[in-house]
């Protein structure tokens, strides 16, 4: 549905998207994840025929974005970091109007307009002037706006921004929704949100695309793979060393003694090996006390640091 | 056409629910009745003297207090249009860019001079709105009058307050598309408006010669002081329509040069 090759942006001598390239299928949800700043704003309006790309090519629904930009324009509904709103409207008549210039047509304009306000619960706040809205009914009339034509593509800035945890989630569940019979794109800064409500996540930083993958194989493959942290009560030094003698160990940490004398410890594990019931038998066969052992995927979060902040040798696709 | 109707249908709805239109038409229309009735009775007592005058010294002035009352109002009008139209565009582009609602019609599907001829229909269709009370005047005068007012000046002037008008709704939205601030906008339609106005006074004393031609044609009140006259003067339309057709493409190139900028 989306192609992206590419894709590079400079203003002046600085370069806000470098080279980007992903693809987007048909009903599909991809996050577009990064640090503010990191391009993803740029990549969104490049897509919607905002503003034109320096080089580099990019296509929705077969159409180029540049050459077949009202084509495009059709097919995408967009809401901005900011939601395009006038505040002395009503959010109906807002509505009307967005409908109007989508282009859609008299007869079904009504029916449409009532199906965003559904989807988007704004239905009592239909006669509202939008300016007496709070921040969040506004990201929502935002939202409406993106919806209300019905568009095969939908690109959503920064979607949950300014709105309390409660509509987060109806935003969220409202999104997952929708994919399926449209082919969604969304930023965020907020991890949990792309792990909840994206079927492919792209990580960019500095303008690059420094992963694609799902964001369970981003947390559970990337990045050398599994820990396994345990809480158990035996002398610090010979923990450690018992430790160590376990085939496929690498790099244990140990955490000073708690006021009750256990220790926790971290052991990083060689991908695809599981150590637990090694580490189990150790230390029965060593007589200590076991209180806890778990296996801890590397969270999205970390990844994302450690893609983000690693040096530019370091922040190559990994895939 | 549709979407060029779906914008002017919004700027419309725009202009009326924010307090600017109200007040602007409303002090407008203050003025130009004030001073047509200061037109009227001085050049009603003007008339008087001229005919006591006639009396004492023989053959009586053929003075035409219709036809004199509506040059002077008419080139009122002008004088209030310079005022008055920076007021009504200077919002036009410069609200929209700063509400960030530039980029919801840019990534909509219609085309930059779609936007442009929208926002500039509404805005003449606000103007002539502003205007139009002013014919009941006319209308007082035509029933009450003696003789009545000439048709064809009656026309032209409002022709020629069309056009003027047009124009500098078209420099005023060009200006409106330049920045974020209404206020700046403003300002800088308002001064462009008086520099087209007397671009001719600033170089009729030089000796300038065939260049004084050129300016006195390029001034938009020099085009206008025909139609005060009654006279419709091809040169005078083809200015205005170039005029205003040279900004609206100067707008279209403003707006899309948005897309090139670092917002």
């Amino acid at each position: 549905m989306i192609e992206v090759q590419d894709l590079t942006k400079t203003y002046g001598s600085v370069t806000a998207v470098d080279h980007v390239s992903f693809t987007v299928n048909k009903g599909e949800i991809l996050g577009f994840l990064g640090p503010n700043g990191a391009g993803k704003t740029t990549t969104m309006r490049i897509l919607t025929g905002y503003m034109p790309a320096t080089s580099g090519t990019a296509r929705v629904a077969g159409f180029d974005v540049f050459n077949d930009s009202i084509e495009v324009r059709r097919r995408i509904g967009y809401l901005p970091e900011n939601p395009p709103l006038y505040p002395e409207m009503t959010v109906e008549s807002y509505l009307d109007f967005v409908a109007r210039i989508k282009n859609v047509p008299a007869d079904k304009r009504s029916g449409r307009i009532t199906d965003a306000l559904q989807k988007t619960s704004l239905v009592d706040k239909r006669t509202e002037l939008i300016k007496r809205l709070s921040r969040g009914y506004k990201q929502r009339v935002g939202l409406a706006q993106a919806l209300v034509h019905d568009p095969d593509v939908i690109i959503l800035d920064e979607p949950t921004v300014g709105l309390d945890p409660k509509q987060i989630i109806e935003v969220r569940h409202l999104i997952k929704g929708l994919a399926g019979s449209h082919t969604i794109i969304l930023s965020t800064h907020i991890l949990p949100e792309v792990s909840m409500t994206c079927d492919r996540v792209v990580i960019i930083n500095k303008g690059k695309v420094a992963a694609v993958d799902t964001p369970q194989n981003l947390t559970t493959q990337l990045k050398g793979g599994q820990k396994i942290r345990l809480e158990v009560k035996a002398p610090e030094k010979s923990l450690q060393e018992a430790l160590a003698q376990i085939p496929g160990a690498g790099k244990i940490q140990i955490e000073s003694p708690r006021q009750d004398g256990h220790l926790l410890a971290t052991v990083e594990a060689v991908p695809g090996q599981d150590l637990r019931s090694q580490i189990a038998a150790k230390v029965v066969e060593r007589g200590w006390q076991l209180y806890e052992l778990r296996g801890v995927s590397l969270s999205l979060e970390e990844i994302f640091l450690e893609l983000t902040t690693d040096d530019a040798a370091h922040a190559q696709p990994t895939n | 056409m549709r979407s060029i109707y779906a914008i002017y249908r919004k700027e419309m709805n725009n202009y009326f629910v924010s307090p600017i239109a109200y007040v602007v038409i409303a002090v407008f229309l203050v003025l130009c009745a004030a001073f047509f009735n200061y037109f009227l009775t001085a050049i009603i007592q003007e008339s008087f003297q001229m005919e006591m005058q006639g009396m004492r010294f023989g053959a009586p002035a053929d003075f035409d207090v219709p036809t004199q009352v509506l040059r002077a109002f008419f080139g009122l009008l002008s004088t209030l249009i310079l005022f008055f139209t920076p007021m009504l565009t200077m919002s036009v582009y410069a609200e929209e860019r700063r509400r960030g609602t530039m980029e919801l019609l840019m990534t909509s599907p219609v085309t930059d001079l779609q936007i442009v001829l929208g926002k500039f229909f509404a805005s003449l269709s606000l103007f002539l709105l502003m205007v139009l009370p002013t014919a009941s005047y006319m209308v007082f005068m035509y029933l009450r009058s003696e003789p009545r007012p000439p048709w064809a000046l009656l026309l032209a002037g409002y022709g020629g307050v069309a056009l003027l008008g047009g124009s500098l709704l078209a420099l005023g939205s060009f200006m409106s598309s330049l920045t974020e601030s209404q206020l700046i906008a403003a300002v800088l339609a308002f001064s462009a408006d008086l520099v087209i106005w007397v671009i001719n006074i600033f170089f009729i004393r030089g000796s300038l010669g065939r260049g004084n031609t050129v300016l006195q044609y390029l001034s938009v009140i020099h085009q206008y002081e025909d139609f005060t006259r009654g006279i419709v003067d091809t040169s005078a339309l083809i200015y205005y329509l170039s005029f205003i057709v040279l900004f609206i493409f100067l707008t279209v190139r403003s707006v899309d040069s948005m897309r090139w900028r670092r917002a």
